[in-house]
């Protein structure tokens, strides 16, 4: 009996606390959710109890996807995350390898360097990147945020890489080196394939951080046909006072679920690159 | 073997030259769209330059007009008080779900899996979320608010300049709290169990332990990660921009949505940079004190 009770406050203990973190956590999740399937009659119905439905539709989700472009920024955004990622981690790789691997006068500086960018939010370049931007007449295309996202990306690729090239001993490419490989090679056909798990963290949070990229977005695509789902969302889906609510949560739940989804299936590969930067394991 | 014992090319072997080749094409891109941006926002700054017009210098009349605004200081104090209260309670709320989950128990990878979702997905997605729930007639808090007895129509959660702060600051550590509290479990899983053991043999408390064995040896950590969460608190802008838009009355208004508004909304642009600018001298502390702390690891 005694150690039952034991057992039951030792669950206690743990899982109250939890209990109230994913409840935290998720209820903003669920609110989308179950806003998202109510007709508006009991959307806007001050009577009813606001946190089941009672009459369950997809009238939302079909309107959002007929009625806007939905479609159409979830494949823009895509295709700019991924876009944004491979360069970020092709440059990223460039930077890193030489600063960890190599020696060479000058390294500490630019390692210096490129943290410090990493550091610098983008509030602090927005207006006059907005100004190149238009200069180089690249405002409502795509290529405008492919080519700025990866100022902020580039720079943590690098970072996070750099760790990540740290850990991997110097004996292999020494080897190789003594026989006879040149430099390109080591880096090529020995060094690179081990370090295939730092890119997947690297590339799993770029792409979570594109995703979520908004002020570029917000000031270089001005056409539907152009724009992300953060910005296409908060710019037709609210229109002056009216808010669309039912269509905005089910806009919330769909945006949220592919990176929600590509995230699962990396969690192991996020947290590491999460805590690479601050965690010396 | 054969790659192995191909001919080398000499000059590709020479480190430093290797290094150079293959750090110039990032460089220059970083160059071209962080290094000349911030040098021409810089120059903006001291040009008056409305939009679509050529600028002409003033020197630091755009400072001046800043400094002689009173939007500019509530600016100023609203992100002080933004960038702070929402640091201690990500610090606080962070450490306690560190600890909550550095027990053992089942499904531990799915929790921190699911604990983590407020981190990843789209800040605006749940931001609209989050304006939903705190929505001035259909406020799902207020529903529950109104059957306690609280007169109807309740609390206005965006509409009320100080409520409008909490909104922000709460909604800014939800979105932050599960970064500050995986990072610190990473850390906390770092510290080996002995040292508990040896402190429990010692007859030291669940809270002497805590705090004399647990938090200093999360020091190092707990430290990047704040200074991490301060530099990105201070600099937010796609929060308040979409939630409140700075409103009511300026009270939320943070250096970076303001910034946009001088220069998107007025279109001034020579303004806007320089309140854009006055975020530097704190970042560039920051940034410089996280910079030396990250090199020295």
């Amino acid at each position: 009996m005694v150690e039952g009770r034991g057992r039951v406050a030792r669950l206690l203990r743990t899982w109250v606390p939890i209990g109230f973190f994913l409840v935290l956590a998720l209820f903003p999740f669920y609110w989308m959710a179950v806003t998202s399937l109510k007709p508006n009659a009991e959307l806007y119905n001050t009577r009813m109890m606001p946190l089941l439905v009672y009459h369950p539709t997809l009238k939302h989700y079909v309107d959002l996807l007929t009625e806007t472009r939905f479609l159409a920024w979830t494949w823009n955004t895509m295709l700019v995350a991924v876009a944004a990622t491979a360069i970020s981690l092709v440059f990223g790789g460039m930077l890193a390898y030489p600063l960890a691997r190599l020696r060479f006068p000058g390294a500490g500086l630019i390692a210096m360097g490129v943290a410090a960018v990493y550091l610098v939010p983008q509030p602090l370049l927005f207006i006059p990147l907005a100004d190149l931007i238009n200069r180089l007449q690249l405002g409502n295309t795509l290529s405008a945020v492919i080519l700025t996202y990866p100022t902020m990306l580039v720079p943590f690729c690098a970072w996070l890489l750099m760790g990540y090239f740290k850990t991997v001993p110097q004996e292999l490419e020494e080897a190789a080196r003594i026989d006879g490989a040149s430099h390109w090679q080591t880096m090529w056909r020995i060094f690179l394939p081990l370090c295939t798990p730092g890119f997947i963290s690297a590339g799993i949070f770029a792409f979570t951080l594109a995703q979520n990229e908004f002020l570029y977005a917000l000031i270089f695509l001005t056409k539907t046909s152009v724009r992300t789902v953060p910005i296409g969302v908060i710019a037709e889906l609210i229109r002056g006072d009216v808010f669309y609510w039912g269509q905005l949560m089910a806009a919330a739940l769909l945006g949220a679920i592919p990176v929600a989804l590509i995230y699962s299936f990396f969690v192991e590969h996020y947290v590491a690159g999460l805590t690479a930067g601050s965690v010396k394991g | 073997m054969a790659i192995l014992t191909l001919p080398t090319r000499p000059w590709l072997n020479r480190e430093s030259l290797f290094s150079w080749l293959m750090l110039a094409p990032p460089l220059l891109f970083l160059a071209a769209f962080v290094g000349y941006p911030f040098c021409y926002g810089i120059a903006l700054s001291l040009q008056h330059r409305p939009v679509a017009q050529p600028g002409v210098f003033v020197g630091l009349k755009n400072f001046v007009t800043d400094f002689q605004d009173p939007v500019f200081w509530r600016v100023a104090s609203n992100t002080f008080v933004y960038t702070g209260i929402a640091t201690l309670l990500k610090a606080v709320g962070g450490l306690g779900l560190a600890v909550a989950m550095n027990q053992r128990f089942r499904m531990k990878n799915l929790v921190r899996a699911v604990l983590l979702l407020p981190f990843i997905v789209p800040t605006v997605l749940s931001t609209v979320a989050w304006m939903w729930i705190l929505d001035p007639a259909f406020s799902v808090f207020n529903w529950f608010l109104i059957r306690l007895g609280v007169p109807k129509p309740g609390p206005s959660w965006l509409g009320n300049p100080l409520l409008a702060m909490a909104s922000i600051i709460v909604i800014n550590t939800w979105r932050g709290l599960p970064f500050y509290g995986i990072t610190l479990l990473a850390g906390l899983q770092t510290i080996p169990p002995e040292l508990y053991e040896v402190a429990t043999v010692d007859g030291a408390s669940g809270f002497q332990r805590f705090r004399y064995v647990l938090l200093p040896l999360l020091q190092p950590i707990l430290l990047i990660v704040t200074l991490f969460s301060v530099i990105f608190t201070f600099a937010d802008f796609q929060l308040v921009y979409v939630l409140t838009h700075g409103g009511p009355q300026n009270a939320t208004h943070l250096f970076a949505t303001y910034a946009f508004d001088l220069a998107m909304g007025a279109g001034q642009l020579g303004l806007g940079a320089s309140v854009a600018l006055s975020m530097l001298p704190a970042l560039a502390l920051l940034i410089a004190a996280l910079t030396r702390y990250m090199q020295r690891q």
